[in-house]
């Protein structure tokens, strides 16, 4: 009998117990149900890119209107491609050049943007969709956008030859490279990429020495100069890069640089000090050159540009809360503000129309139709940039993009242009 | 002179001495002096030691694995290819004229570190000299001492980039030379220039030749340096018959920092020479921008093994372990 008594006794606690435990569960539930409270609070995205892609002003209005928390990461353009292969945990947004895709997109580490999701998708512009400029083709060679821009499935790892409904990156800047020059230290016209090489510069020229951009201004110089004839200069093959790295060791014997560059800031000040008066430069590189006050041009040439785009890409590991932010704060980005904002330091953007609207006429004249500026024209953050009166550099943005010989790219002979890159520097 | 001869004669026969002392230490060692355990002294050491195999030779041997793998523009994949290496060694071996790459690279380094030994010597040895012989008071020679150490207070990034503005083309020499009308154009070989790496650099290491010297010296007796001049020996031969043997481990040690410090570097070749002359590192970094890890790390072990191979026959010459 006790024992019974006992096994009640146990049976109750037990059962005690177990109205307790279900109590507690009751409790944790009820502690876990004001998440949708807890979801309020903002989302943070991690957005990847190099420094020159990241305004301030842009991560302070994406806050303000859509409530998204941009927390930018600042690494250089060989860094943003080597984090996504190497840390894709680390960013929920980046924003990276086209060029990169072929090394990017194999390592399986992004994924593609779902078109339908993009209010604007079909309003991008067409030098990236298609190659073309008001209905004519541009230069292709190198890694071209249209070439790139789509994939046959979300998490595609090839790129789909012809449009679907998935982009690899939706485009946030892009521009046509060209050199800088310093018209006050230089008596000549410059009218060909063939002056970088022009001995009549010596010890005056820089180049870049980021080996696969650089080496594609070098291309332009030599066949300028009639040199040589590339079947593509962003994807040359070993004689053609033998021939290039031979030229470029001897210009450089010759004492033809001053320098070399890998970053934007080194070129501003290269070109501010005087050390260099002729080198290839970006576009806000130049611009930061003349608010200093020295003057610096942006010659357009007889060849054309090397043109580049850069993009937003998702990488394959974000979680759902993050992915719809993302595409957010993507569609908030094409329309308008952003874009604008970004047109005033001479960048082009993705959908010329919204930022046509967010712009005023005047300064819609200036940068996109190649007017003269009818006002002062102002950065972003109210330096003055140009007196009225002013020209864009190029002309209109038809006459420029219109111009694109060629498109930053990664070679198929990357690892051995790499190897000989690395010969012209020791030589 | 015969002074110095007995000197040196009874440092000699004090070496034997020296080496005679381990052997009565390990007979007197036999007889238990303490309670501690045996295996107290190898925990004390152990937070040393894990911090070194954790953050030393793990890293090491990792670099070492990869540099045998194989790679592709997005991926590396485990494997055991010595094309790292060959690739290192590419035209090294083929007969050619011209130096491959590799061998023109560590050239220009060796050249480096040859010019900017010999003037951080001379100048650190200098420094400390001063410092320790011809300041009389200790609280003096504290203080000067510490003035040296006053340019580390920043980083040495800023040092270097502070020359910049100092020899550029419109910078300040040649606007003061031109000003003098001394010279008519401006000097270009002053920046983007093996000299102005050459300067930098012994600029910014030269502490590390004095730091260790003035060590050695201020141990110096100097009863020792009375002897010799109450002997009559002449400066020039106190200093090459006293200080310098007795500081030689503190120049070994001073040399091993610089040389090794010289030859990895890349920052200061670099900015001074316009990246326009190759260091290993350089390298390495364009290789580990574009991912090729494999072959940056099979260069990395290669540098190190020709760092080791430098500070062995450095070695070689002092036996600092004796000497200290």
């Amino acid at each position: 009998m006790p024992k019974t008594t006992q096994s009640s006794l146990s049976r109750r606690t037990l059962l005690q117990g177990g109205a307790a435990a279900a109590g507690l569960a009751a409790t944790a539930k009820l502690s876990a149900f004001p998440t949708p409270a807890l979801a309020q609070e903002p989302v943070t995205l991690r957005y990847l890119s190099t420094a020159v892609n990241q305004s301030p002003g842009i991560a302070q209005k994406a806050g303000e209107d859509l409530g998204i928390n941009i927390e930018y990461i600042a690494v250089t353009t060989d860094d943003v491609a080597k984090r996504v292969i190497t840390q894709p945990n680390s960013f929920d947004l980046v924003d990276t050049e086209y060029f990169a895709l072929p090394k990017l997109l194999p390592s399986g580490n992004i994924m593609g943007l779902d078109a339908s999701k993009i209010e604007l998708s079909d309003k991008i512009v067409s030098v990236i969709r298609d190659g073309t400029v008001a209905g004519k083709p541009v230069g292709l060679d190198g890694t071209a956008p249209s070439e790139v821009l789509y994939l046959p499935s979300e998490q595609a790892t090839e790129f789909a030859g012809e449009e679907t409904g998935f982009l690899t990156l939706i485009p946030t800047t892009y521009n046509a490279d060209t050199l800088g020059i310093r018209p006050d230290l230089i008596d000549a016209d410059i009218s060909s990429w063939a002056s970088l090489l022009d001995p009549q510069f010596a010890g005056k020229a820089a180049i870049l020495n980021i080996p696969s951009i650089g080496i594609m201004d070098a291309a332009m110089a030599l066949e300028a100069r009639g040199d040589m004839t590339y079947g593509d200069k962003g994807n040359m093959t070993r004689e053609e890069i033998d021939a290039t790295i031979a030229a470029l060791i001897e210009a450089k014997r010759a004492g033809q640089f001053r320098a070399f560059w890998t970053d934007f800031n080194e070129s501003v000040n290269l070109m501010a000090s005087g050390e260099v008066v002729i080198q290839s430069m970006w576009s806000p590189a130049v611009t930061a050159v003349r608010t200093q006050g020295i003057e610096c041009k942006y010659q357009p040439l007889k060849e054309g540009y090397r043109a580049w785009a850069s993009g937003f890409g998702l990488p394959v590991a974000i979680d759902d809360r993050e992915k719809d932010a993302a595409y957010e704060f993507i569609n908030w980005f094409l329309s308008g503000w952003a874009g604008a904002h970004l047109a005033k330091q001479g960048y082009y953007t993705a959908v010329l129309d919204t930022t046509k609207e967010a712009m005023e006429p005047y300064e819609w004249a200036y940068w996109f139709e190649g007017q003269p500026a009818e006002q002062d024209i102002m950065s972003p953050d109210g330096k003055l940039l140009e007196k009225a009166g002013a020209t864009r550099d190029g002309g209109s943005y038809d006459e420029r993009m219109g111009k694109v010989a060629c498109w930053n790219a990664v070679m198929d002979e990357n690892i051995y242009m790499i190897r000989k890159w690395n010969e012209f520097i020791a030589a | 002179m015969t002074v110095t001869n007995d000197i040196t004669a009874s440092e000699a026969s004090g070496s034997p001495e020296v080496s005679a002392l381990p052997a009565k230490g390990q007979g007197v060692r036999k007889v238990p002096t303490s309670w501690t355990p045996w295996w107290v002294g190898y925990l004390q050491a152990a937070p040393m030691a894990l911090v070194f195999l954790l953050f030393f030779i793990l890293p090491l041997a990792a670099t070492f694995v990869v540099s045998f793998w194989n790679y592709t523009e997005y991926s590396i994949e485990p494997a055991f290819v010595t094309t790292n290496y060959s690739d290192v060694f590419y035209g090294c071996f083929s007969g050619g004229s011209a130096l491959c790459t590799t061998f023109a690279t560590y050239l220009s380094t060796l050249k480096f570190v040859a010019i900017v030994w010999l003037l951080t010597l001379q100048i650190g040895f200098t420094v400390a000299y001063f410092l320790c012989f011809h300041v009389k008071t200790l609280p003096m020679q504290i203080a000067l001492f510490m003035v040296c150490t006053i340019p580390f207070w920043t980083s040495n990034v800023i040092r270097m980039i502070s020359w910049i503005p100092l020899l550029g083309r419109y910078g300040l020499v040649n606007e003061t030379l031109q000003g003098l009308g001394l010279i008519d154009a401006p000097l270009e070989w002053l920046l983007y220039s093996d000299f102005a790496v050459a300067l930098a650099l012994v600029h910014l290491y030269t502490l590390f030749m004095v730091v260790p010297i003035f060590n050695s010296m201020m141990r110096i007796d100097k009863a020792l340096i009375e002897a010799a001049y109450d002997a009559g020996a002449s400066s020039w031969q106190t200093l090459t018959n006293i200080v310098i043997p007795l500081v030689k481990p503190g120049i070994v040690i001073g040399s091993i920092f610089v040389v090794t410090i010289v030859t990895g570097d890349y920052l200061t070749i670099g900015i001074m020479g316009g990246q326009q002359i190759a260091s290993v590192g350089k390298v390495i970094q364009t290789q580990i921008n574009f991912l090729q890890f494999p072959i940056a790390a099979a260069n990395a072990i290669v540098l190190l093994a020709v760092v080791l191979l430098t500070i062995w026959g450095m070695l070689r010459l002092v036996d600092i372990r004796k000497e200290l």
